[in-house]
């Protein structure tokens, strides 16, 4: 039997995943946050966020319920701007510009920001229409291009295979893992710089999930992810870099195998050992 | 023990479970019953009845023949048979038979409808030559045929004339549809045309550009027209000359002759020798003149046609302005207007504004639509018909519009609860690959909340369709003379009064000289008023139904 190595973090090698050592310091920025601070109404959720989203790799949240990740997450693409009372102060820089800054074109941000949601929310019309929505959107209609970009999009979504038979039947025919996966080829199929990923394995089943987070990991190379989740193992196992949030605040952020074999904050360990949260 | 049962009953819900379904039964019961008493009442009215001939036999008068349709049979207290002053007798059993005949010949007999006592028919028969000859004026004749003449020469008598006679009726048939055609088609273009020259002409004069070369021009136009008239007046004067010249002679119960234009025939037929396929041959043929043909006399007689055209038209026209009104109202509402006191005080008016009695919008149309809007259309677009009103006057335009006005509360309801319905998640995921909050509105939100929004629409017609009471103010009359819809510029004529059927079966019932021979006309019309607007929901259901499977919510 071999020794547990890390007492107090998890087993990252019993993941299956090979130790690799990064540093935020070496990577190319995608997303930079000097200092965020948001509110609803009166209350605020985040407090003074700084951290910066490395390009072409996985980022993930993690945190307890209400800590904020997902506010956090939604800033990236400005959705925040749908609720209500919400308010942001400060910036969000990407590739250097603000997305904050007045007069922003909120839909072009969105298409380059993608975003795939906790629950499978296709559309009800076919899967080709499904994936050529933004592109329509975008004023794109020769069908030569349409359909060159669903089969590029599915084939990226690794989808094609299961439904190229089936590319004009509804979309709420799909399981729900495939449903997530067309979400997620809906969302490429843009072509975006940022994939935003809100707990998108939560209404999953666990083949459907590892579906998904192979996926993930094949998206790596060409889009900058961030992944909100509340399954640990599933952070540790697609990210390479983790932040734990906590009330609102970025707790501990670092590569993903630092953060979770050696903490070096007393909170993030109760977190990720399960003594909180 | 007993008790203690009766308790348990109770707790199980028992009663509440009778009384619910009971309601229910009775809800359906009514509804049926309803449906049966005009079905019947009013179907019956096209079947070829049987022409009985009696002797009428009152005690201490001289006695009569009668000839007629039995319409309707009552027992009634010989009592009160006295009491009306008949010279019934003493003696006998305490109900008496009373007996409604339908004598028709309305322009030789006093009336056409006749109570008499049953008791007092003596031989009754049913001879197979009675005729009953259906009469574009005065109603139905009852009689023998005598003869058939032309140019007032006898050219068959006796069993001979009767086929003569169908052969002339459906002559005298063409000639009379070539007239209509005439009348309606080359004649009201000219008319048409030469109003629109006068009011042209009027319309220049007003803004003073009415010069030599103006009126020279139209001065040729109108010899045009002119000349087009005189043309068609000549064929029509010929058309009339033929449509006149035959003639039948008939007798009648008691041995009177007179003479009838075939051009006043609609129908001959001899019920008494009437097969049952033959009648209800003739049944259908009736039926279907009922909902093709135009009414006569004071409508009481012939097809509701124009009735059913102008109901489904105003409709039709009243979901077309309501339907963008009500949603574009309903998105204003649910997605873009902050939500507030404002946007609930707007939501409580419109819900008060769908309880509001519908005379009060018919006011309201009379008062705005008609006289304000109308007026003011008027004085800008049409100067020159002054002082006679285009839109200034009741007109199908306003019938329809007081009829959204009445319906847009209810499909901003509906439509607003559909819309709140769609999930967040499918707006966020349009949003979210760069679509704006207009493209998401218009590709996702409004797609699949457009089965609400037939929702609406459906109850708007169910509502609309039926109602009276506003459009006696605002367009709707007894009698139009033309569709509005023909073959003339502008072809939909929105300025002009339509008939509804909903107002029909009030004029023909209440409004009526003729209540007997109205009053199946009147289930009848209800009859068919309860199909068109059965009919208008239908299609619309099936629609929405269509919509639904296409936008299932994707929860399920």
């Amino acid at each position: 039997m071999q020794h547990e190595p890390h007492a107090h973090g998890i087993n990252m090698s019993a993941l299956g995943r090979k130790r690799q050592v990064l540093d935020l310091a070496n990577e190319a920025v995608a997303l930079e946050v000097p200092g965020l601070d948001l509110f609803y109404g009166e209350k605020q959720a985040l407090f003074d966020i700084r951290m910066n989203i490395p390009k072409q790799r996985v980022t993930s949240f993690i945190g307890p319920s209400g800590c904020g990740k997902s506010t956090l997450l939604r800033t990236f693409n400005r959705m925040n701007d749908l609720v209500d009372g919400c308010r942001v102060q400060g910036e969000i820089k990407l590739y250097g510009h603000d997305i904050y800054t007045k007069g922003e074109d909120v839909a072009e941000l969105r298409r380059r920001v993608g975003m795939v949601f906790q629950k499978p929310n296709p559309f009800p019309k076919t899967v080709y229409e499904n994936v050529v929505y933004g592109l329509r959107i975008q004023g794109v209609n020769k069908k030569r291009v349409l359909d060159e970009a669903v089969e590029w999009a599915l084939r990226g979504a690794a989808l094609w295979d299961e439904v190229k038979d089936r590319l004009h039947e509804s979309a709420l025919g799909l399981s729900g893992g495939q449903q997530q996966r067309l979400v997620i080829a809906r969302t490429i199929a843009v072509e975006p710089e940022v994939l935003l990923l809100d707990e998108p394995c939560s209404a999953l089943d666990p083949i459907s999930t590892l579906k998904v987070e192979e996926l993930i990991y094949e998206l790596k190379s060409k889009y900058t992810i961030v992944i909100v989740t509340h399954n640990m193992q599933q952070a540790a196992r697609v990210s390479d870099y983790t932040a734990f949030l906590h009330m609102g605040k970025v707790v501990e952020y670092g590569d993903t195998d630092t953060l979770f074999t050696n903490p070096t904050k007393k909170q993030t360990e109760d977190y990720i050992t399960g003594r909180y949260g | 023990m007993k008790q203690t049962s009766l308790k348990r009953w109770f707790n199980s819900g028992g009663p509440g479970v009778w009384l619910s379904a009971g309601a229910v039964s009775i809800a359906v019961i009514m509804t049926i019953g309803l449906l049966a008493v005009i079905a019947v009442r009013g179907l019956g009215h096209f079947w070829p009845a049987d022409v009985i001939s009696a002797r009428y036999d009152v005690p201490g008068q001289e006695n009569h023949v009668l000839v007629g349709e039995l319409v309707q049979s009552e027992q009634v207290p010989r009592a009160r048979l006295k009491a009306a002053g008949l010279p019934v007798p003493d003696q006998g059993p305490e109900f008496m038979t009373r007996d409604l005949f339908k004598v028709g010949n309305r322009d030789i007999s006093p009336s056409d409808f006749n109570w008499v006592i049953g008791e007092w028919l003596k031989d009754q028969r049913k001879p197979s030559e009675l005729m009953t000859l259906e009469r574009r004026e005065w109603g139905n004749f009852y009689g023998y045929l005598v003869n058939v003449k032309e140019d007032g020469k006898v050219v068959a008598e006796g069993e001979a004339a009767w086929p003569q006679l169908q052969a002339r009726i459906e002559r005298v048939q063409g000639i009379s549809d070539q007239l209509d055609d005439l009348e309606k088609g080359e004649i009201g273009a000219i008319n048409h045309g030469i109003e629109r020259l006068r009011l042209h002409a009027r319309k220049l004069e007003l803004n003073g550009e009415l010069d030599a070369a103006a009126q020279a021009d139209m001065a040729t136009e109108r010899a045009e027209y002119d000349a087009r008239y005189k043309e068609v007046e000549s064929r029509l004067g010929a058309l009339h000359a033929e449509y006149n010249r035959d003639s039948l002679t008939a007798r009648d119960a008691n041995g009177k002759e007179i003479e009838i234009s075939i051009g006043k025939v609609v129908h001959a037929y001899q019920p008494n020798a009437m097969g049952t396929m033959t009648k209800l041959g003739f049944y259908f043929q009736k039926l279907w003149e009922f909902l093709s043909d135009d009414p006569r006399e004071a409508n009481t007689e012939g097809g509701i046609f124009p009735a059913i055209f102008g109901t489904v038209m105003m409709t039709l026209i009243m979901a077309v302005i309501v339907t963008p009104f009500g949603v574009l109202a309903a998105v204003y509402l649910r997605e873009y207007a902050r939500q507030g006191v404002m946007t609930r005080l707007i939501r409580i008016a419109v819900n008060n504004l769908a309880g509001v009695p519908a005379i009060v919008y018919g006011v309201f149309g009379l008062g705005f639509f008609v006289y304000v809007l109308g007026g003011s259309l008027d004085q800008l677009f049409f100067p020159e018909a002054l002082p006679a009103p285009t839109f200034g006057t009741p007109g199908l335009l306003w019938a329809s519009l007081t009829l959204a006005l009445l319906a847009v509360p209810v499909v901003i309801v509906a439509t607003e609860e559909g819309l709140a319905r769609i999930p967040l998640t499918l707006r966020e995921g349009s949003l979210a690959l760069g679509a704006t909050k207009a493209e998401t509105l218009w590709k996702i939100v409004l797609p699949m909340a457009s089965p609400a929004m037939m929702t609406g629409l459906i109850l708007a017609v169910a509502r609309a369709a039926g109602e009276v009471a506003p459009l006696m103010l605002v367009g709707v009359v007894k009698m139009a003379p033309s569709l509005p819809l023909d073959g003339n510029y502008p072809y939909l004529h929105l300025d002009q009064k339509i008939m509804h059927l909903g107002f029909h079966i009030y004029d023909v019932g209440f409004q009526s000289p003729n209540v007997e021979a109205a009053r199946p006309l009147v289930y009848a019309t209800a009859l068919l008023l309860v199909l068109v607007i059965a009919l208008l929901n239908l299609s619309a259901v099936t629609i929405r139904n269509r919509l639904r499977d296409k936008y299932k919510a994707f929860e399920d």
